[in-house]
């Protein structure tokens, strides 16, 4: 246990008698416009809060771009999207960077950490766009650092810290906002088995704290991990398990 | 954005917006340009030779107009020239004395003062060479002038060869001359190693001397000058045609009401005292032409200062794409980008005009203590320098900050991948 609540009521699942939190309704997501490619083909998806699920697929399979629209990171061409039941397609950008801020936290393949600022000020970074007070950010860096089990190299720069230090320093900053949702694109894909062990179990900790977290993977061990998998293949999701 | 810190209150039902405080606007700003230190200090550079190049060029066409006033000033203010009106029918005629110059000489507060009058010839051309060559064209119409020696010196003449006129030549009508340079060009006179002689019609005259210039009464330069006495005795010159006087500075306005009386005691009415021109308009015309001239030149400098921010700062957001997208990940939208990118391009504008005006202002004041002039700038200058590099800043990172905040936050996180 990290200790590190989302502040959420973690419906635990499908079958608790709460809407989901995430919810995906014949999405399709096309890119090109003479030929157009299909990257995700009416896809209906449903994550409850609390739950913890894993998209696996071959690559090219349109798993990072359902990611991306569950994220608020891409729009959809068609279908609709709700997270809890807000209809994202009707936001605007500011909206959309809203939900972004308050409510998902990124963690990405190749960290993603700015090179020329310190560790805990990656962290605070997150808070930045949400509008929360300056005071005590630092403070919460600190703590989500902690959280993770990194604290003791705040003021760090990235470029000194191991893989699975940047990606423990990754998780910190999405983290550090509270947010509901977790989105993990490949979380492991840069790192060995011993600190991929270490990750899982850090988000393991997370997911007891409540968090809904979706993991996007090619690794079968980290598919294994979630409670709930979901195969996505040629832009279809396939089946869950 | 919000001006406080503090997180927007949520309502019921709706989702939560974006925000960013002024404060970490500014921080975040100068944590982007301080990232690449050596990419800053480029911008900056170009910012600062634009600006620089502005303010140096603004400022000399201040000292350098101001010489010009200056001298311009000196010499319209100490210049007076002295003509005679047409006498009404049946009246005495307004003539001015042979003796002028003398008489005026008498005055407190005159340096100098001559007779010059234009020397009607009948129509005879002048020619450089006694042989008169068919094959080429050896006669031309010269204006002839007849002036006092005294002339010389109210007009500042000076001597490119040979001597002036003096006294003797006139008094014994001597059949002399002293060449204007264009004149003098003209008829093919160059130096007076041996005896030079032109002729008026069939009147020749010796060439004593040419002159290399003169600081007033331009027409001199392209004019035949011979002795009032040679012209009296030639061309039946009747009457020194006009006195130009040389005053002491401050004195001209006095002596303008003395000279009348001076000269003609009896019929002071009859005479014009005039300022060659217009002080005021042509101090304007020449401070208009050269703000002109040297804003054009600043203005190319800060022209190529613009495009090297714009350059540098596209650059920049071509480099942080990465960043970018992460930043619109954590919740960033457009605004906050395009404001953040702006602010650093603003920011970098400002700094580069603070560092340009001062190396501008130095190199007025060095062009200035070289040339021994006084150095003049508008003190709006270096003030608004600053002012006009954060605008040259914001407008140059417009269009890379537009740019930067069209990107959809999954193709910058693609690119910076």
């Amino acid at each position: 246990m990290t200790g590190w609540s989302s502040g959420s009521t973690p419906g635990r699942g499908p079958g608790a008698d709460v809407p989901p939190l995430v919810h995906l309704e014949k999405v399709s997501r096309s890119f090109g416009a003479d030929v157009p490619v299909r990257a995700l083909r009416e896809v209906d998806f449903e994550v409850a809060s609390g739950e913890r699920v894993s998209v696996v697929g071959a690559s090219g399979s349109g798993k990072t771009t359902l990611l991306n629209i569950i994220g608020c990171l891409d729009r959809q061409t068609s279908g609709r999207y709700w997270i809890d039941g807000v209809d994202v397609a009707a936001l605007t950008d500011r909206g959309r960077a809203g939900l972004r801020s308050r409510e998902i936290g990124f963690v990405f393949q190749s960290f993603h950490l700015l090179s020329y600022r310190s560790v805990l000020e990656n962290v605070m970074l997150a808070e930045v766009y949400g509008g929360r007070e300056r005071s005590g950010r630092a403070e919460r860096a600190l703590a989500a650092l902690d959280a993770v089990g990194i604290a003791d190299r705040a003021d760090a720069l990235p470029t000194r810290l191991s893989g699975g230090q940047r990606q423990r320093v990754a998780i910190a900053r999405a983290i550090v906002g509270r947010p509901r949702i977790l989105l993990c694109d490949e979380p492991t894909g840069n790192l060995d088995s011993a600190t991929t062990a270490s990750i899982l179990e850090l988000l393991g900790s997370l997911y007891d704290d409540g968090l809904t977290i979706i993991v996007i993977t090619h690794d079968a061990g980290v598919a294994a991990w979630a409670e709930r998998k979901v195969r996505i293949t040629d832009g279809q999701i396939q089946d869950t398990a | 954005m919000t001006d406080s810190g503090a997180a927007p209150r949520e309502e019921a039902g709706r989702p939560p917006v974006a925000a960013m405080s002024w404060r970490d606007v500014v921080f975040e700003s100068f944590a982007g340009m301080f990232a690449r230190p050596g990419r800053m200090l480029l911008t900056v550079l170009g910012t600062t030779i634009g600006l620089a190049a502005l303010v140096a060029t603004l400022g000399l066409s201040q000292t350098a107009s101001q010489q010009i006033i200056g001298r311009f000033d000196e010499l319209a203010a100490t210049e007076i020239t002295v003509s005679s009106l047409p006498a009404a029918e049946g009246q005495p005629s307004n003539a001015l004395p042979w003796d002028a110059g003398r008489r005026l000489e008498r005055l407190n507060g005159v340096v100098s003062a001559g007779t010059l009058s234009a020397v009607d010839v009948g129509g005879r051309l002048v020619r450089g060479s006694p042989i008169d060559d068919p094959r080429s064209r050896a006669a031309f119409k010269i204006t002839v002038q007849a002036a006092s020696p005294s002339l010389f010196t109210a007009v500042r003449a000076r001597v490119a060869s040979g001597r002036l006129l003096d006294g003797g030549h006139s008094l014994r009508g001597d059949q002399v001359a002293v060449l204007g340079p264009n004149a003098a060009e003209q008829l093919g006179v160059g130096r007076l190693d041996g005896l030079r002689s032109i002729a008026v019609g069939d009147d020749v005259f010796l060439v004593i001397g040419v002159l290399d210039g003169v600081e007033r009464k331009h027409d001199l330069l392209s004019s035949v000058i011979i002795p009032e006495g040679t012209a009296r005795a030639l061309y039946r010159l009747p009457a020194p045609e006009a006195v130009v006087v040389e005053t002491r500075i401050g004195a001209a306005s006095m002596l303008s009401r003395q000279v009348p009386l001076a000269l003609r005691p009896d019929a002071a009415d009859g005479l014009k005292v005039a300022s060659p021109e217009q002080p005021q308009q042509v101090r304007a015309g020449i401070q208009s032409d050269l703000d002109l001239l040297f804003l054009m030149l600043g203005g190319v400098s800060l022209l190529v200062g613009a495009i090297g921010i714009a350059n540098v700062t596209l650059v920049s957001v071509m480099e942080r794409t990465g960043e970018i997208g992460l930043r619109r990940a954590m919740g960033a939208t457009r605004r906050h980008i395009a404001t953040q990118f702006l602010l650093e391009s603003a920011t970098m504008g400002a700094v580069g005009g603070v560092l340009g005006a001062s190396a501008g202002m130095l190199v007025v004041v060095g062009v200035a203590f070289y040339q021994t002039w006084t150095p003049v700038i508008g003190p709006w200058i270096p003030l608004l320098a600053p002012v006009v590099g954060g605008a040259t800043g914001l407008l140059a990172g417009l269009y890379p900050a537009l740019r930067a905040a069209g990107l959809e936050p999954v193709e910058a996180l693609r690119a910076g991948t």
